[in-house]
């Protein structure tokens, strides 16, 4: 649905994207990850339109953004993040507007808008000056007026910034409700959000990608170690020493209640420990294995590249 | 087309709602009424040339300076231009768009002030043919204006800045004419040819000129089409 080739943009001499390239399927929900000022919003940005690119190409719904640019538009509901907004005009004239702009029938436009506030929850809010709503509920509007022409293919940038907890976890449910019928890139740099709606992951740092794959295998991709929690009685500082002792064991921590042990993937410690921990005739509580979380992965990947540099 | 005329309505109407309009149509048909009531009862004139003379001219290039200048400026600056070249409409369609919202409202200001003619048919026998060709040709003059202003907000997101462009540009397309009579003929005639003042006065005096037509028409052109380059341009960041 969406294929980016060899995609490159300088601002001047600044290079903000460098030749990246890849694809988003039909009906995925990928999560574009990166610190900021990565390249995240200047590779949605030309997708969108908004930027032509320095070098590269892409294609929406099969249409080349430079040659097919309106027919690629015509496919795509963007949330900028700025979220931009015509202070001066209610919500519904708001919507009316960019509906006809995107092409729809007259009789189409009203069933539509009724349609997106009620997706939004914004009905109360309808006939008021946008300049007058909060943030959250702006935010919101951004949402309907990407959803207005039902377009195939949603590009969201940074949609659950700035607001509170509750609007956020309510943006979320709404990104998966979409994602059932739609494609959708979704730019994000808070990584829990990414891990919850999205299906795959895109990590770009300094305008390359630095990684691209499903949430699950990611952790193994930078994996080389693996960790296992533990839960144990008796005294920590000895049962952490002991722990440390085992031959191949790269690192021990200890939160208060449970030890966290680190160890390269290549070699399976577990039966070691238990015998460890047995030895000492401490009680074993608990034992489980932890996946790296995409935190973990995301400052791997990035602390790696600068370390390149 | 139709994407044009969704542009030019959503223009027009948020001139209507925003303050700055009013004060702005206000001052000017403050005025331009002042102008009117001048000449017409201290020279007793019965035509609308009071109005529109040197002052009258120079009010309109403020006026359409400052209603043009938000035009692109604004939504440079808050974002919206985002939306607009996001949106499946081609960059010729906002610019011409947005050109015919501010059209749209500098007609309804014409309209406003043909009370003036209104009163000289009422208690005088005005000549009507140079009252018609007058208007005609403030109306060209206005459209010019129009372009030019609009071209100079695209080039900036500051408001201020775009107002100064385009009474910069205004200004010197309108001296070089005052500035051509001072010069050899020769010379003076050739610059004469390019200045926004030269064709004026004979529309005022109720001469349909043809050259003035297409002078208008195609500095009219000349600037949506450098407006709508720009906007393009905007792109290439």
């Amino acid at each position: 649905m969406i294929r980016v080739e060899n995609l490159t943009k300088y601002y001047g001499k600044r290079l903000a994207v460098d030749n990246i390239s890849f694809n988003v399927e039909k009906g995925e929900i990928v999560g574009f990850l990166g610190p900021n000022g990565a390249g995240k919003t200047t590779t949605m940005r030309i997708i969108t339109g908004f930027l032509a690119p320095t070098r590269g190409e892409a294609w929406v719904a099969d249409y080349n953004i430079m040659s097919h640019s309106l027919e690629a538009r015509q496919h795509i509901g963007y949330f900028a993040e700025a979220v931009p907004l015509y202070t001066d005009m209610t919500v519904r004239s708001y919507l009316d507007f960019l509906a006809r702009l995107r092409g729809l029938d007259e009789n189409r436009i009203k069933t539509r808008i009724d349609d997106v506030v009620e997706i939004c929850h914004i009905e109360e809010y309808i006939d008021v000056i946008i300049g007058k709503l909060s943030k959250g509920f702006r935010q919101r509007v951004g949402v309907a007026q990407a959803i207005i022409h039902e377009p195939e293919v949603l590009i969201l940038d940074e949609p659950t910034i700035g607001i509170d907890p509750i609007q956020v976890a309510m943006t979320r449910q709404l990104i998966k409700e979409l994602g059932k019928e739609r494609t959708i890139l979704l730019s994000t740099h808070i990584l829990p959000e990414a891990s919850m709606t999205c299906d795959r992951v895109i990590i770009i740092h300094e305008g390359k990608i630095v990684a691209q794959d499903r949430i699950e295998s990611l952790s193994s991709i930078v994996a080389g170690s693996k960790r296992i929690r533990l839960e144990i009685e008796g005294p920590s500082k000895e049962i952490a020493e002991h722990l440390r002792q085992i031959k191949g064991v790269a690192q021990v921590q200890y939160d208060g209640s449970h030890y966290i042990v680190e160890y390269p993937t290549k070699q399976d410690l577990r039966s070691k420990i238990t015998e460890t921990i047995v030895k000492g005739s401490w009680p074993l509580l608990s034992m489980e294995s932890i996946q790296m979380s995409l935190e973990d992965v995301f400052l791997k990947l990035t602390s790696e590249e600068d370390k390149r540099q | 087309m139709r994407n044009t005329l969704t542009i030019a309505r959503k223009e027009f109407k948020s001139y209507l709602t925003s303050p700055m309009a009013y004060v702005v149509i206000g001052i000017f048909l403050v005025l331009t009424g002042v102008f009117f009531g001048t000449s017409s009862s201290t020279y007793l004139e019965t035509s609308i040339r009071g109005v529109w003379d040197f002052w009258g001219a120079l009010f309109l290039m403020a006026f359409t300076a400052l209603i043009t200048m938000r035009l692109i400026a604004e939504e440079k600056k808050l974002g919206t231009l985002e939306l607009l070249l996001t949106a499946p409409v081609r960059d010729s369609e906002i610019i011409v768009g947005k050109f015919l919202g501010s059209l749209g409202i500098f007609v309804v200001i014409l309209l406003l002030t043909l009370y003036y003619p209104l009163l000289l048919i009422i208690f005088g026998d005005p000549d009507l043919s140079p009252i018609g060709t007058g208007y005609l040709g403030i109306f060209l003059f206005g459209t010019t204006c129009l372009a030019i202003g609009i071209f100079a907000s695209s080039v900036t997101s500051n408001q201020i800045v775009s107002a100064v462009i385009a009474g910069g540009i205004l200004f010197a397309l309108w001296f070089i004419g005052l500035a051509a009579g001072y010069l050899p003929e020769a010379l003076g005639e050739i610059i004469n040819y390019f200045s926004l003042s030269y064709y004026f006065p004979a529309f005022i005096s109720g001469i349909v000129d043809t050259r003035g037509l297409v002078y208008y028409l195609s500095i009219t052109v000349l600037f949506i089409f450098l407006a709508i380059r720009s906007l393009e341009n905007s792109r290439w960041g």
